[in-house]
């Protein structure tokens, strides 16, 4: 049968007596056909006052599917809710077994949830309640945290070693790549802001002191640290939340291993471990970004170039620059973890964990950066 | 095994379990002995991991209590509850073995950890307890290449790693077919006998609710509490609730009581 001579499916009623009424179903019931809203339906039917018994009858239907019991269920509902009284004998066969099975395990009450109109002020509450939960999450696992770290100070920390140098391979020298090329760009570009000013004056010479300081006491720590909160933050919280969607992280405790020491801990040594040394590595990249351009483009000798970083950057500054980035590691590795271990059970949240870690760590990490910076200045170092 | 049969060794008294506020069970009383091969039974859906969970201490009851041998679980320390907890070994439903370890690896980790043996006398115990659940050869598999019913089995090699004095199953059988089914049934007769081991298990499967059951807790969800503990086959036989004995028959019994 071709679409174009169905009859859609049509409903009429027929009062049989005070207070019966019979529903007479006719043309196609299928997918395809279009069909009154069974809202309507049931304002039809609530418009017959008394009504005790409802008769379904479709002895000539030209075909159906699911749209049909799915049509019939909410009359049924609705009768229920009525105490009206449904036959359905009329119907074919198959409809009423199927209409059997799906009335067969009554709704499970409180079972149901409901999509409640939220006023603004309800929302803002939540809000603050959410933030409230989360803030409380966080002295938590900072506090889990430093136990594990007391643990592995006493000896006592389950984990296995190969973990650690695992991660350390992945945190540090796997990052290398990214890192290099990255610090050296910002190097460059940090060269050319520069030059653009000085060499009004003449004063090339000095984009040394520029990327020499802009990078050690800044953008080396910066820098790896952004690079490594998207790439080894928002892994951690992957692995720990898949770990969670899969009952590992159960199957550890239930071992009497606690998970904070065993995947937790390893994470976090390896990432503060490898931080300072990438933070290193970037610095002489961007200063060595800053010399290419310096010496290809303006008047400046390599040499020239080297004695002025000499001169111009400190042991302080490096050692600015490295404890800026022992912080961030231990921001991300937190926040990565964090988000990882209090991941929810599917796979959407495994996403919604990674991209929290990595938007919470960028924040804590310019924070935490703004606060230093600050400090450093009113100490004069 | 030092204790004596038939005394008790889990002992639950009053368990209320809730998720926030939505209620899971209520008023929940039964005592699991020694050696008893305990069945949790109940529709799906009815709350049977979820309980699972307050006994092997992942969830902390809403109200009541958790009993080990008398020691009250949920109000021991942190130390004591981790003492107790390693006395005990769960298959998880879903096999929940490490996915970045070798088969091998998953059920030598905690042997590595809690026990001295060396290298060589752990790759020994490893390698038997693959063969007890028929997986042997497999040593050097990851997990995500073998199929779900062997990542079960794996799952099981490592429950028993430690020869737990119990042992919880959840949905064991689900996943397997009918043989390895049936072998995991005798399998877990044969730890009971030998080891004396406890055993607490989360199944449909009526033939081996009566192949292996001793005892049992039945858990509906409409009245949210539980409908009656005993021996199933003397529930079957002596119980006069519908709902136990529509789930003992399959609900095929229900024509003939009706008729
Ligand atoms: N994390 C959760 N948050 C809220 N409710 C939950 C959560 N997990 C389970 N539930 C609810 O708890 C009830 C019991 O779940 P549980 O997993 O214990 O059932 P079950 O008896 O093991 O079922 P099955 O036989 O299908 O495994 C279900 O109704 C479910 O809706
Ligand atoms: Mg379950």
């Amino acid at each position: 049968m071709s679409v174009a001579e169905t009859v859609s499916g049509q409903v009429s009623f027929i009062p049989v007596d005070g207070s019966t009424v019979a529903m007479q179903l006719t043309g196609s019931w299928s997918n395809e056909a279009s069909i009154k809203p069974v809202e309507q339906v049931l304002e039809d039917l609530s418009a017959f006052k008394n009504l005790k018994l409802v008769l379904l009858r479709a002895q000539d239907l030209a075909g159906w599917d699911s749209r049909l019991p799915a049509y019939l269920l909410k009359i049924f509902n609705y009768c229920q809710t009525q105490h009206i009284e449904v036959d359905m004998s009329g119907l074919p066969e198959g409809a009423q077994a199927l209409l059997k099975l799906a009335r067969a395990v009554p709704e499970r009450a409180g079972a149901r949830r409901t999509a409640q109109q939220k006023s603004t002020l309800a929302e803002i509450g939540k809000a603050v309640l959410n933030g409230l939960k989360d803030a409380k999450g966080l002295l938590a696992f900072i506090g889990e945290t430093l136990l594990a770290f007391i643990a592995l100070i006493q000896a006592k920390a389950r984990f296995r070693t190969i973990d650690i140098f695992l991660c350390i391979q992945d945190a540090g020298p796997a990052a290398l790549p990214i890192v290099t090329l990255i610090s050296l760009l910002v190097g460059l570009i940090l060269a050319f802001v520069g030059a653009v000013q000085l060499a009004m004056f003449g004063a090339q010479i000095y984009i040394a002191d520029l990327v020499g300081l802009g990078t050690v006491r800044e953008m080396g720590a910066l820098m790896t640290a952004v690079i490594m909160s998207g790439r080894t933050g928002a892994a951690y919280a992957a692995q720990l939340g898949t770990m969670n969607v899969n009952s590992e992280i159960d199957a550890l405790k239930t071992m009497g291993i606690s998970p904070m020491q065993f995947l937790v801990l390893p994470r976090m040594l390896a990432l503060i471990l490898m931080m300072p040394l990438l933070c290193l590595y970037a610095d002489l990249m961007g200063m060595l970004g800053g010399a290419m351009v310096t010496v290809s483009a303006f008047d400046v000798s390599l040499i020239q170039y080297y004695n002025e970083t000499q001169k111009a950057v400190d042991l302080t500054d490096f050692g600015i620059g490295l404890f800026k980035s022992l912080v961030f590691a231990a921001l991300i590795a937190t926040a990565g973890c964090m988000r990882g271990m209090q991941c929810g059970r599917s796979a959407s949240a495994v996403g919604d964990a990674a991209t929290a870690a990595v938007v919470n760590s960028i924040v804590y990490i310019v924070v935490a950066d703004s606060v230093i910076t600050l400090i450093c200045d009113r100490l004069g170092i | 095994m030092t204790s004596a049969m038939n005394t008790p060794h889990i002992t639950v008294t009053n368990l209320t379990m809730a998720y926030g506020d939505f209620l899971i069970q209520r008023d929940l009383n039964f005592t699991i002995d020694h050696g008893d091969i305990f069945i949790i039974m109940g529709g799906s859906g009815c709350g049977k991991s979820t309980l699972l969970r307050h006994l092997i201490g992942l969830q902390r009851p809403a109200q009541g209590d958790v009993f080990y041998d008398q020691q009250d679980f949920w109000h021991a320390s942190d130390e004591e509850r981790v003492r107790i907890i390693r006395r005990i070994g769960v298959l998880y439903q879903s096999g929940a073995l490490f996915s970045s370890l070798t088969l091998a690896e998953n059920i030598a980790l905690p042997l590595g950890e809690f026990t001295h043996m060396n290298g060589r006398e752990i790759g020994d115990i490893v390698s038997y307890k693959l063969a007890l659940v028929g997986l042997a050869g497999f040593e050097d598999y990851y997990p995500s290449e073998i199929s779900g019913g062997m990542q079960k089995r794996a799952g099981l090699a490592r429950a028993m790693a430690l020869d737990p004095e119990i042992l919880f199953f959840d949905e064991p059988s689900a996943g397997l077919d009918p043989v390895s089914a049936r072998l995991l049934d005798d399998l877990i007769v044969s730890l009971r006998d030998t080891l004396g081991t406890t055993i607490v298990v989360v199944t449909h499967e009526l033939a081996s609710i009566f192949a292996i059951g001793t005892n049992s807790v039945f858990l509906d969800p409409d009245t949210k509490t539980m409908l009656a503990t005993g021996s199933p086959k003397k529930l079957l036989a002596e119980s006069s609730d519908a709902k136990i004995i529509q789930f003992l028959t399959r609900g095929e019994s229900n024509a003939n009581k009706s008729a």
